[in-house]
């Protein structure tokens, strides 16, 4: 079974006026179409105000179809008695950190969506050790939220998720406010959990170095996908990116820029070690 | 026209259980005109920093002045200081409020009290700068996607034309072009008017990019404080504060280790692509 299958999903933002009569309409969403096996990592790119929130949002049933249908790990999201099951198997990390954190001490928050589905509390207290360890704030533990600065929330609300232990993870830009370091912690840590217990990934970012390891890359414009493939297949395509506001990895850009300056490069390459390697040869 | 930082530190939560000092024994000079990037991993401190330069925080200890005045005099006047160092916050939506988007962006120069006509044309512009698709102008600030509301908020300083201008981290949700056309836009006014701009980021590879100065926060204190290419090349030590050098910038250095003797120095694609090109150029004559 797919663990996410978007078929032809429809969004729309409707704006009325006092009276209830619609001024605006705003297609967030046109037709999209995305299926995830279970297990992989994938990843969402695309300009501002493409639809990458709108469509994360349907995925834990935030937000519900115009049109079209979001089924998750073969639930509908819009049986609403299903409500529970679909947000416990699909967790989300907002980009901004400072409305997901809830409890008044960090291990608290963390503990609190374990505790709402009524996981017993040794095992609770388990699960936030492990989580708050894995992205770095177990020695935060006893501090409150709101006197952390944005990064550090950021990894709390991280620590939140993991602790739920969802089949599935969806990351809405949750690294935009870290620094190179946390960035990697992140990073390190949602891999881990893919690996480990096989949790499938879903991130959404506008740092393109952050994922050349992704199983697969959706490219959003205009509410639907626009180009799709490997990160490989997708970097080689740095004009057709360019278009779409999107930029590729900084080494991949100078092995682009190399090449035209007449040196034989392959396409897409990714990593220093590649690029590298290509230049000894 | 400057900014000086004078034995500056910050507690929050003085004596307290949580007391955490944010700033330490911080001295700096900020000079008319400079182009910074100001970098630091996480809670180092650099949003506390900034926040003393248009007066929203008190140092417990120390002084600021700007063009000779200590701040925290009596008679200075600090809502006039907060209408020439014009600050984007971290977190934009904090920083949107008003009804419509235009509205929003009028606000900074209405307070400056402005002229009406002189404020619309300034927050339109303003926009049309930023970036802000026209359909968005007259629609809430809340009906706006992330990058759409941090392009909002930056417009909304802009159009004060502040004599120092402070961006908290405003690329962060930007989409890459985005991130580009924003950065080219501030270093093009830097250069036409010749303000001070602070940058705040957590992207190496924007600051090497685009500033002249790089000051470095660690612990509340000031570690570095010199130009790009003489920073990153701590960038060992760089790492073991949570920073990083641009990723071009390891690339020499693995080249280097490979045998491949490089300038290891280029912090930007630009100039990492002369510096292989005059090598291999070089080789390639040989
Ligand atoms: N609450 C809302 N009401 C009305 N329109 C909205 C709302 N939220 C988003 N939109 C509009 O829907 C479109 C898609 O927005 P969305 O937030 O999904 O974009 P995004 O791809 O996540 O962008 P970003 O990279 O800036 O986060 C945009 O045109 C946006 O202005
Ligand atoms: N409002 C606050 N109350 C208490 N502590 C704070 C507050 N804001 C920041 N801090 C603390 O001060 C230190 C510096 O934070 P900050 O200036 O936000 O760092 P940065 O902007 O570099 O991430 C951190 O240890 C942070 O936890
Ligand atoms: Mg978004
Ligand atoms: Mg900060």
């Amino acid at each position: 079974m797919k663990i996410v299958e978007a078929k032809n999903v429809v969004y729309e933002y409707i704006k009325r006026d006092e009276e209830g009569n619609v001024e605006s309409i705003e297609k967030a969403l046109d037709h999209m179409n995305l299926v995830v096996e279970p297990g992989q990592v994938i990843a969402i790119l695309g300009q501002n105000g493409s639809g990458k929130s709108t469509f994360a949002k349907h995925l834990n049933a935030l937000l519900l179809p115009s049109e079209g249908s979001v089924l998750i790990d073969g639930l509908n999201v819009e049986e609403e008695r299903k409500l529970n099951a679909i947000r416990q198997r699909a967790g989300m990390v907002f980009q901004n950190p400072d409305n997901q954190i809830i409890a008044a001490v960090v291990q608290e928050d963390v503990g609190f969506g374990p505790e709402n589905i009524g996981i017993p509390a040794d095992e609770i207290w388990k699960r936030v050790e492990k989580s708050l360890r894995s992205v770095g704030m177990w020695k935060y533990r006893t501090h409150s939220p709101n006197k952390l600065s944005g990064g550090q929330k950021q990894r709390v609300a991280i620590a939140g998720v993991m602790a739920m232990e969802p089949k599935c993870v969806i990351l809405d830009e949750a690294t935009a406010m870290l620094d190179p370091n946390g960035r990697r912690e992140v990073k390190d840590a949602i891999m881990d959990l893919n690996r480990r217990k096989g949790v499938t990934i879903i991130w959404i970012t506008h740092f393109m170095e952050e994922v050349i390891d992704a199983d697969y890359i959706y490219v959003m414009d205009a509410g639907k996908v626009v180009m799709e493939g490997t990160p490989h297949a997708i970097f080689s395509r740095v004009d057709e990116l360019q278009e779409h506001r999107l930029d590729v990895p900084q080494i991949t850009l100078l092995a682009h820029e190399l090449k035209q300056a007449g040196m034989p490069l392959p396409d897409g390459i990714l990593t220093i070690e590649e690029l590298a390697d290509a230049l000894r040869k | 026209m400057s900014l000086i930082l004078d034995h500056v530190s910050h507690w929050y939560s003085r004596d307290t259980a949580y007391e955490v000092k944010a700033l330490d024994d911080v001295e700096l000079t900020i000079g008319d005109g400079e182009f910074i990037g100001l970098i630091g991993h996480t809670g180092s401190g650099k949003s506390t920093l900034i926040q003393h330069l248009n007066g929203l925080l008190k140092a417990d200890e120390g002084n600021i002045y700007y063009n000779g005045q200590d701040i925290y005099d009596k008679d200075f006047d600090l809502r006039e200081l907060r209408t020439q160092v014009g600050m984007v916050f971290q977190y934009p939506e904090h920083q949107l409020f008003e009804e419509t988007v235009f509205k929003d962006v009028c606000f900074g120069p209405k307070n400056q009290g402005l002229p009406e006509r002189e404020m619309t044309l300034r927050a339109y512009e303003a926009l049309k700068n930023v970036g802000l698709p026209e359909k968005c102008f007259e629609i809430s600030p809340f009906a706006l996607s992330g990058g759409q509301k941090r392009r909002a908020a930056i417009a909304g300083v802009l159009a004060m034309k502040p004599a120092v201008l402070i961006l908290d981290e405003p690329t962060a949700g930007l989409d890459p072009r985005g991130r580009d056309e924003i950065l080219d836009l501030i270093e093009e006014m830097h250069r036409h008017y010749g303000n001070t701009v602070i940058l705040v980021s957590h992207s190496m590879e924007d600051v090497a990019k685009y500033v002249d100065r790089i000051i470095v926060m660690d612990g509340g204190r000031v570690r570095f404080d010199d130009a790009p290419r003489e920073v990153f090349r701590h960038y060992r030590e760089l790492e073991e504060i949570g920073l990083a050098a641009p990723q071009v910038t390891y690339f020499l250095h693995e080249l280097s280790r490979r045998g491949i003797p490089v300038d290891t120095d280029a912090t930007t694609v630009e100039e990492a692509r002369d510096a292989i090109l005059n090598y291999f150029g070089r080789a390639g004559r040989r």
